[in-house]
């Protein structure tokens, strides 16, 4: 049974071309992919994102919980609102998930789901729960709809569209959230440009489409969505990593914080297994467009590109890829795009942020 | 959906225009490209190849997907339109303007088993 958000009218009457993501009926794009990509990169787009899940974890556990269920610490975060970008591990060290969790006051973090895990997610979070015997709430929010708006101009038309969010939303720094009335205002996003997530009732979430809509705010599909967070060097879980992957083969060795002393689901398997491969980045240098699963040969050894796409912004093909460890930035390679090895050369799996190039 | 009548048809979404020379002229119809979305890339074959009836002969790639391109009918291509590669969303903006290769047929009469503008209308549909 393919489920729909509560935006999925409003995307039908703006034409939107849709498909299925995950189970969801969503919009792939609406006209042009290639603009709304622009779109955002040079002045603001929004998208559904209702399709997630917010998770409220919430009891007297709840901290203790999320100390021993994520791969980052939640320690880090002492100031209400802070939120960390964290993957889920199962025991083997692999990836479960990817998500990020707020703080939102003692005993209360909001944790944010992918669309496609969600069920899987919860079932876990659940298991693990009353494996440990915490007494800690965990409830889906699926009464909440959530629109991110982002891109250079995104946060002053929300304030156009939405000014009572305007005094407790300006001063925060990126990855932080408040709430503000009915409305969750966080400073995340997918798309390496400056903007806010919004989380409200479902009930009104039309509403301020339309509103944001009238505003002149684009509407954007999955489309630009993915071609943005891979120019942005952002990972999409399922495709850059998944249950048989370690975080630490999938440049999230950053999110782990395996020196402090608290235990987590997968901790001892990343101790006893360090990184494996390097997680980078590819820029062709032929013509063509690099994909997910094509082999890279390298002076090293093969590798493969998890994800690829033509970047709109740098207008050429870039992808992220595991390689062997001794391959560094700046070495060319070859990749097999059917029948022919194309040059390509390595760079930092991140191409584009605020607008800008990076490599 | 955009179908010129003057124009034959194969069921991958090729259109075939005959010329008065006895060429054929070969793109994708409007309703493939926009299946395929934004094109990004096009990869045209070389001049002088020949080709069976429905071998690859060209690939045109949007950034979801990479898509062949069939030949029509057996035949040897005889011209590739160089512009296309450069602008691939041209394809996007007039997919009959922006033709992709010309083909010297093997046998002239192969285009009448082609598809007129209702047929592939029905099979488009499908």
């Amino acid at each position: 049974m393919t489920q729909k958000t509560v935006l999925n009218d409003a995307h039908r009457r703006l034409g939107a071309k849709m498909v299925d993501f995950g189970g969801w009926d969503m919009p792939l794009h609406y006209g042009s992919q290639i603009e709304e990509h622009h779109a955002v990169r040079r002045d603001c787009g929004m998208f559904d994102v209702s399709h997630m899940c917010a998770v409220d974890v919430t009891g007297k556990d709840a901290k203790a919980f999320l100390l021993r269920l994520i791969a980052n610490n939640v320690d880090k975060l002492k100031e209400p609102g802070k939120a960390l970008y964290s993957a889920m591990l199962n025991e083997t060290g692999g990836v479960v998930d990817d998500l990020i969790v707020y703080f939102i006051a003692e005993s209360r973090y909001r944790v944010v789901i992918n669309a496609g895990t969600a069920e899987k997610d919860l079932a876990w979070m659940a298991a693990r729960r009353d494996e440990w015997a915490f007494d800690v709430s965990i409830a889906a929010r699926r009464d909440l709809a959530m629109i991110a708006v982002q891109g250079p101009n995104a946060k002053a038309r929300v304030w156009q569209v939405l000014p009572e969010t305007r005094a407790a939303s300006e001063p925060l720094k990126p990855f932080f959230g408040v709430t503000v009335g009915d409305c969750f205002v966080a400073t995340t996003g997918y798309t390496g440009e400056a903007g806010f997530e919004l989380a409200l009732p479902a009930a009104q979430a039309e509403s301020l489409w339309q509103k944001l809509l009238d505003a002149g705010v684009r509407p954007i599909g999955l489309g630009a969505r993915d071609t943005l967070r891979l120019e942005a060097g952002m990972n999409l879980y399922g495709q850059d990593m998944d249950e048989s992957v370690s975080p630490l083969d999938a440049g999230l060795a950053w999110t782990v914080d395996l020196a402090a002393p608290r235990d987590f689901v997968g901790k001892a398997a990343l101790l006893a297994q360090p990184q494996q491969q390097r997680f980078l980045g590819l820029r062709l240098v032929d013509k063509g467009v690099l994909r997910a699963h094509q082999k890279v040969v390298t002076a090293h050894g093969d590798g493969e590109i998890t994800s690829g796409t033509f970047s709109p912004t740098l207008q050429q093909s870039i992808a992220l890829a595991r390689l062997p460890l001794a391959c560094a930035i700046g070495e060319t390679v070859k990749v097999q795009i059917r029948d022919k090895l194309l040059d390509a050369e390595i760079v930092k799996p991140c191409f584009v942020r605020n607008g800008k190039a990076l490599i | 959906m955009n179908i010129p009548s003057d124009l034959k048809y194969t069921k991958s979404h090729e259109w075939v225009r005959v010329e008065a020379d006895g060429t054929v002229t070969v793109g994708i119809t409007d309703h493939a490209q926009e299946l395929l979305g934004d094109l990004v890339f096009v990869e045209l074959p070389d001049v002088g190849k020949e080709l069976a009836a429905e071998q690859e002969a060209a690939v045109v790639e949007s950034v979801k997907a990479a898509s062949d391109v069939y030949a029509p009918i057996a035949g040897t291509v005889v011209a590739v339109n160089d512009a296309v590669p450069d602008a691939p969303e041209s394809v996007n903006q007039d997919a009959y303007a922006a033709w992709l290769f010309k083909m010297k047929p093997a046998n002239a009469a192969d285009v009448d088993a082609l598809l007129d503008a209702t047929a592939y209308a029905a099979s488009a549909a499908e």
